[in-house]
């Protein structure tokens, strides 16, 4: 195990290299963020003057190993627009996105896992086809048209629901939460809805072809046969099977969720890090964009670490071959 | 566990009760404030959050025009020297009271530089290289290396910072942290919380009186559909750039209001003058020699091949105002006689005929598709308005980071020093920011220079030696008279022989909910004070 998760590390760290390399380059090949600061009356000496003080006057690959030999002191930059280091703009933003992000998760296996149960027990029935139907319209949907649908009814039309940013948080452990107040819930419901409707189709699915397919094996029948309660037969014995592939896709999912809640964040102006990101590549705050995209890299492989972990609990199997061969 | 979480729930329950006898504005704006340091940008979204805390010597009413701040009055006392009688009794928000080192200290911080700081007003302050000193607690003299006229005009662009609070402070951090976030404004921070909120509370002690809320908050919603509906909703009481489109709804209806002022925000298309022009070619495909756009009659043709009056009804929604000045009414050069071009394809056609044109040519027109209010509905229907007569037009648009930076400098250099943009033919903005047309001349009209900085919003490298000499000659004259004629006479001549083709200023618009009265202003800056509840 412990090899592995090295294994795991040292590639993450040629991942982190060459994504740096890349967007570096690319973030400079698109243009000067001079250009956009800068008020128009601005003179060549003037501009100049700025590229000086923002270090984008030395050539780019200088510019690189600066920013490579700061990197390995753990230093990422100061965001241009904001004039703070770039990480702590994101640790700031962080807990919003990671709250949106399990909120809707857990809205996608509360309300998915058992609409799939129910869909691949009883595939032929009116109300399975009515699932599937609202599954095939979660995934093909664009997010900002119900997004905006969602205000339109909810806050404009019925006026429950506000539709604008965080609600009230409280402090826990240091990190402040919004789904302890009623007023947060409030801000939170739709926006969380609305992200985790790709997700929840995706449980519905997957759930629905496990639990087809699980329930012709083997082992179901031999445990109905032997006369275990339905309730255990699907609650234990098939549902262990049916978790491994939706935890697969939840770890993916989850981790693109909160990478790129980008459009979710700015329909509901959300203070998460993803409408950070895209401020931030409009204006090419290139120290923020790099630090947001390191940052992503790491979590994507923490995250595939932590589903790796996960599966060897719900899966024996890979408990055994673990080791390998 | 539970019961932990359930006292959680409680506490906050009782803290999130809404004090009711307060008097909130809330505010949903389409860009947020980044800092609160007022010498970190000059980007509107700072700038306007910044004003209800840090002041200026000069203020800006609601035209732009110069009007008195924490200095009471100024005159220059030779051609060279400036006065500037600072306002008596005013104080920090903290209690301290406001001298004339504070200024010196604002000045001197801009003028050592900002490490970090994307783009300072250290520039303006600079220009017409001023110097500063202390006469007495209430009294500042500006000294400059010629005679120049537009110190106060400057000034407004220059926020003054408390010496006691700011001094050795970290820029930007300790500014949104609220430690160095110490003005003379109407309102005090109170909170900034990036991309979410910034609120701030009345200043009871500001020497304008009361500004006639007890606390405003600013929220941003950068998606228009969504800030709309967070008005509609009553999430918030005002929005800036309410969504064109939704415009003639919102008007009709009674619980909602609109309030409007032309923008000093001038859209306009740049015409490049190089000998050859990359992006204008013939029917074969081949540049053109000499490049025609160097022919007065091809260029009139252009100006009068565009139905302003429709882009007006059917993109802007009514809100645009056509235009052939450079600066909106109101301001300082503002021209009566220059009349915007009506719609005239046939004369257009003939022009280009007589031109040496009679099928056209064809050309690429650029511009940016997310910086100006419908800028890209905008070049699409220019586009398809010159095809109609003869010049066959490309459309091509793209995000701003890209546009300005090959705007401002995207072909090589010819020589050393010598700048050069890449488009030929390209839709961009200027804004005069001081409410006066000395620097909108100098800055658009004039011969690009890199060493005096003239016509450095020249982009398209117009050259014409009579607006050079009455723009450089206005730059130096005190006398508002004649500087006004000189300015006149330089707008004429530069608009007469189509240097660029205006095409309309923006209106601002703000959208509010009954109940709420808005003076408007040019800069499209929303300020709270502004903002007046009626019965």
């Amino acid at each position: 195990m412990i090899e592995f998760i090295i294994r795991r590390v040292a590639q993450a760290m040629l991942v982190l290299f060459v994504m740096t390399l890349l967007v570096f380059f690319g973030v400079h090949v698109i243009g000067n963020p001079v250009y956009i600061f800068a008020s128009s009356e601005c003179t060549r000496e003037c501009l100049d003057e700025i590229m000086a003080n923002l270090g984008l006057d030395l050539p780019i690959w200088q510019q690189y190993l600066m920013f490579l030999g700061n990197l390995a002191e753990g230093d990422l930059g100061k965001s241009f627009t904001f004039g703070v280091p770039a990480m702590s703009l994101i640790w700031e933003r962080f807990p919003a996105t990671l709250e949106l992000a399990t909120a809707s998760l857990a809205i996608a296996v509360a309300v998915g896992l058992p609409l799939g149960l129910y869909a691949g027990m009883r595939p032929d029935s009116l109300v399975s086809r009515a699932i599937m139907g609202f599954s095939m319209l979660g995934f093909s949907v664009p997010i900002f048209w119900i997004g905006l649908i969602f205000i339109l009814t909810f806050s404009v039309r019925l006026g429950w629901l506000p539709s604008v940013g965080r609600g009230q948080t409280v402090q826990v452990f240091g990190v402040p939460v919004s789904v302890l107040t009623r007023d947060g819930l409030a801000h939170l419901v739709m926006p969380a809805f609305t992200l985790s409707l790709i997700m929840m189709s995706m449980v519905i699915r997957l759930t629905r072809a496990g639990m087809r397919e699980v329930l012709h094996a083997d082992y179901i029948r031999f445990a109905r046969a032997s006369g275990v309660r339905e309730r255990r037969v699907i609650g234990l014995h098939a549902m262990k099977n049916i978790l491994i592939p939706v935890v697969t896709v939840l770890g993916m999912e989850f981790a693109s969720v909160i990478a790129f809640a980008v459009v979710t964040e700015s329909i509901f102006s959300w203070p998460g890090v993803g409408k950070m990101l895209i401020d931030a590549i409009a204006v090419l705050d290139r120290p923020l964009i790099v630090a947001y995209l390191i940052f992503v890299v790491v979590m994507f492989v923490t995250i595939n670490l932590c589903v790796d972990i996960l599966y060897s609990l719900l899966d024996p199997r890979v408990r055994v071959g673990g080791g390998g061969p | 566990m539970i019961r932990l979480a359930l006292a959680l729930v409680t506490s906050a329950m009782l803290a999130a009760a809404p004090a009711l006898a307060q008097n909130v504005l809330t505010i949903g704006v389409r860009s947020e404030a980044a800092t609160l340091d007022p010498h970190w940008t000059q980007l509107s979204a700072d700038l306007q959050v910044q004003e209800h805390i840090f002041e200026h010597l000069v203020d800006l009413d609601s035209a732009s025009q110069p009007v008195p701040g924490l200095a009471v009055s100024w005159a220059p006392l030779s051609d060279t020297l400036w006065e500037f009688k600072l306002r008596e009794g005013v104080t920090w928000h903290d209690g301290t009271p406001f001298t004339a080192d504070d200024v010196i200290f604002s000045f001197d911080r801009l003028a050592a530089g900002i490490a970090g700081a994307p783009a300072s007003p250290a520039f303006t302050l600079a220009k017409g290289g001023k110097v500063w000193t202390r006469v007495d607690d209430l009294t500042v003299h500006i000294t400059t290396n010629g005679p120049y006229p537009t110190v106060a005009e400057d000034l407004a662009m220059v926020p003054i910072v408390a010496r006691h609070a700011a001094e050795g402070v970290t820029p930007s951090v300790d500014f949104n942290s609220g430690k160095a976030a110490i003005g003379t404004g109407p309102f005090m921070f109170e909170e900034f919380s990036p991309g979410n909120r910034v609120s701030v509370v009345k200043n009871p002690g500001w020497w304008g009186g009361d500004p006639g809320w007890d606390r405003v908050v600013f929220r941003p919603v950068g998606q228009d559909a969504a800030r709309l509906a967070a008005l509609l909703n009553g999430d918030v009481d005002l929005i800036d750039y309410p969504p064109t489109v939704d415009l003639p709804q919102i008007e009709a209806n009674p619980n909602f209001r609109v309030s409007t002022i032309p923008s000093d925000r001038l859209i306009y298309v740049i015409l490049s003058y190089r000998h050859q022009e990359a992006y204008i070619k013939d029917a074969a495909g081949n540049t053109i020699f000499p490049n025609p756009i160097r022919d007065w009659r091809v260029r009139r043709a252009m100006s009068l091949g565009i139905d302003r009056a429709a882009i007006r009804d059917r993109i802007m929604g009514g809100a645009s105002e056509p235009t052939r000045n450079i600066v909106p009414p109101g301001f300082f050069g503002y021209v009566d006689e220059l009349q915007p071009d009506a719609y005239d394809p046939d004369e257009a056609k003939r022009l280009l005929a007589a031109a040496g044109y009679p099928d056209g040519f064809s050309i690429t027109f650029q511009g940016p598709n997310d910086r100006y209010i419908n800028d890209a509905r905008i070049i699409e229907a220019i586009a398809q308005m010159w095809t109609r007569i003869g010049i066959r037009t490309e459309v091509d648009t793209m995000p701003r980071n890209i546009y300005f930076s090959e705007l401002i400098r995207g072909a090589p250099e010819t020589f050393p020093g010598f700048d050069m943009p890449k488009f030929s033919v390209a839709l961009t903005g200027w804004g005069t920011v001081a409410g006066e047309a000395t620097y909108t001349v100098s800055g658009t009209l004039e011969t690009y220079n890199a060493a005096t900085g003239g016509g450095n919003g020249n982009f398209g490298r117009y050259s014409n030696v009579y607006v050079d000499a009455l723009s450089i000659r206005a730059k130096q004259t005190i006398d508002r008279d004649a500087r006004l004629a000189l300015l006149k006479e330089a707008t004429r001549i530069g608009m007469e022989d189509y240097a660029y083709i205006p095409i309309h200023f923006q209106v601002n618009k703000w959208a509010m909910r009954a109940g709420l009265e808005h003076s408007p202003r040019t800069n499209e800056r929303t300020l709270a004070w502004e903002v007046r509840r009626v019965q």
